[in-house]
């Protein structure tokens, strides 16, 4: 074959297949790159037309700046961290060293909390709080889909309780742990317990009622299998119920999760407890000509995070469910 | 105690609760069934031909009479009353492997670990389908689930294997296929077969007596046609075999003259439509 041939040969080859990929490259990549330029650039726009008594709004060069700063005051504190515990336990050392039989005595080091540990603490703390109500409101709602008497009698304060702003419920959360948890050496804070607490109060519902529905809308057939083969009660839900039922509680810890990520940030802002609602609270209340961009800062990384677990769930509910063809997103 | 009949349904009928009373679907059915027998259900839709296979299943609780198989009275579901249903209804997350062995784990019968791998494996062999062990239900054809519902009801080993409209869904190829599958496996195994079908050939072909119903409300049994053909049975052959053809235009005759139909098939999928989205909804809101 002659390159003269060739050349062209590849030309129709790059038509006739690359077009399609091109466009799919366009809409998968190139799109949302668009729509975020776009918003950089209204935003930048607003922003300096924007006067607060904080200054200006600020664009997305400040926020990028706070955000280096932000990374910068992380790494100098964990440095100063790294000091203290080797000065510790030099001291330690040295003091063994006199005396063998001296315990050396082991001090946390006590810094405020930086950005990356109070995000830290509130991952922790979202998913502590989902677990839990995910362990508790799914079998509740494998309960209410197999039997209507257990509906009947849940039902009315699953309605009372669900339009209850979580918010309402924290000082309420806050004076009961204060109250029930006492001991002398808490595993866990009393603020993380709160929040916790009032993550799962909210997090409880949207699974519990996607399980009920998914339950007791099993395929009939499927149910007389089960009557068939005999299956007790355990082989029955274990076997059946849960596997039928995967796709809608997914469908609802996904929701779950969004909603107790939400109300988190703002349950720290209410109740002070440590987290990324503390930090955007902290910076406000501070007032420098920098909190505005701080906040922005901690306001995408709240976005980011929450898409972030969005997608968790979504890689989660790929994984076990059955329904490949689902469309899932 | 002698025990002449495998299978007795005495003064069977059954009363459905609706809003508007209870329906009568079922009134005095009686039949009984010998060992090793094959039995067609046929009549209209609606007349009440589920019902009675679901009664015998255990599925459904008859009002009124009752079903004995060997002796004992049928009051709950069980493997010993295998059912193949119009769905298929495989488990759609476990492959066909799975869901043949939920049901041999299910009726152990005794079996260690390795007999129950080969059971497993030799009913789908039954029905042919050892190639696709592993594939799930969303990956296999229409006709090849229905096969493997079939050979998850055999592995049970049923004392009877009832089907409702196993073939109903499936094109007329793929149903001639599986007709001769059922007779093979029939020949073999011996069990006592009850199948509710449309298909008056089908009827014909694989049955040792067709038991014919008439139209509800407070259906019975009309007519019983015992089926005097030779096994092994041959479609080809009985084509133009002058006894089968009297056969058929017996059913025929029963269905088309003594029994006309008056609602319209769209008046009764309707119906029917409207009692299942009624049995399955639940309020949440
Ligand atoms: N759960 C139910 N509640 C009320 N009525 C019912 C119920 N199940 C069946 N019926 C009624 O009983 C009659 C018999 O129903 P059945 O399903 O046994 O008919 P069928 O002969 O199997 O019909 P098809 O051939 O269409 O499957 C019908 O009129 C039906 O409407
Ligand atoms: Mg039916």
């Amino acid at each position: 074959m002659s390159k003269q041939q060739a050349v062209p040969m590849i030309f129709n080859q790059v038509r006739q297949m690359n077009w399609p990929t091109l466009n799919q490259f366009l809409s998968a990549t190139a799109l949302p790159i668009v729509g975020i330029v776009v918003f950089l650039g209204l935003w930048s726009l607003m922003a300096k037309n924007i006067d607060t008594s904080l200054g200006s709004f600020p664009g997305p060069a400040a926020v990028w700046q706070q955000a280096n700063v932000l990374v910068g005051e992380h790494n100098a504190q964990m440095d100063k961290a790294d000091k203290f515990y080797e000065r510790q336990d030099e001291r330690n050392a040295v003091r063994v060293a006199k005396d063998p039989s001296y315990e050396p005595k082991i001090r946390n080091f006590t810094g405020a909390p930086t950005f990356f540990e109070q995000i830290w603490t509130s991952l922790y703390t979202v998913m502590v709080g989902f677990i839990v109500a995910s362990l508790l409101a799914i079998p509740i709602g494998i309960l209410c889909g197999l039997s209507k008497n257990a509906y009947t009698a849940i039902n009315p304060l699953i309605q009372l309780f669900k339009p209850v702003s979580p918010l309402a419920w924290l000082p309420l959360v806050t004076m009961v742990v204060s109250a029930v948890y006492v001991s002398t050496d808490p595993m866990f804070s009393k603020s993380f317990i709160t929040s916790a607490v009032t993550v799962s109060l909210c997090c409880l519902w949207p699974t519990l009622i996607n399980t009920a529905v998914g339950v007791s809308s099993i395929d009939k057939d499927l149910l007389n299998v089960s009557k068939v083969l005999r299956l007790n009660a355990w082989s029955h839900v274990m076997k059946i119920v849960l596997p039928s039922s995967i796709p809608a509680i997914f469908t609802g810890l996904r929701l779950s999760l969004g909603i107790g990520w939400m109300v988190l940030i703002a349950a720290e802002m209410l109740a002070q407890n440590p987290g990324l609602g503390k930090f955007v609270w902290d910076e406000f209340q501070n007032g420098s000509s920098e909190s505005l961009a701080r906040i922005m800062v901690a306001v995408l990384t709240i976005g980011v995070i929450g898409f972030a677990l969005d997608r968790l769930m979504l890689a989660l509910q790929r994984k076990f469910s059955w329904d490949k063809s689902a469309v899932l997103r | 105690m002698s025990n002449k009949h495998h299978l007795e349904l005495t003064q069977v009928g059954m009363d459905f609760p609706t809003p508007k009373g209870p329906f009568n679907a079922l009134q005095d059915v009686n039949l009984r069934i010998n060992k090793g027998e094959f039995i067609s259900l046929i009549g209209h839709s609606g007349c009440g031909k589920s019902t009675v296979l679901n009664i015998v299943a255990g599925l459904y609780k008859a009002t009124k009479g009752g079903v004995i198989l060997d002796n004992q009275e049928v009051n709950e579901p069980g493997p010993e009353r295998a059912v193949v249903f119009q769905n298929h209804s495989l488990l759609p997350w476990l492959s066909a492997y799975k869901n043949v062995e939920l049901a041999v784990k299910q009726t152990q019968n005794g079996r260690s670990k390795k007999e129950m791998k080969e059971w497993v494996e030799h009913n789908l062999e039954l029905v042919h389908m050892s190639h696709a062990a592993d594939k799930l239900p969303a990956e296999i054809s229409g006709g090849m689930k229905q096969r493997v519902g079939i050979a998850r009801a055999l592995a049970m080993e049923p004392k009877v294997l009832l089907m409702d409209e196993p073939f109903g869904a499936l094109d007329a190829l793929t149903r001639a296929h599986l007709q001769d599958s059922v007779m093979e496996i029939h020949a073999k195994l011996g069990n006592t077969v009850i199948m509710i079908t449309h298909d008056v050939d089908e009827a014909v072909l694989l049955s040792d007596r067709i038991v014919m119903m008439t139209n509800g409300p407070a259906a019975t049994i009309g007519e019983i046609l015992p089926i005097e053909l030779a096994r092994p049975r041959n479609r080809i052959e009985l084509a133009d075999n002058p006894q089968y053809n009297h056969y058929r235009h017996e059913v025929l005759k029963f269905l088309y003259e003594k029994q006309r139909k008056v609602e319209s098939v769209e008046e009764h999928r309707k119906k029917q439509s409207e009692q299942k989205s009624g049995a399955t909804q639940i309020n949440v809101a």
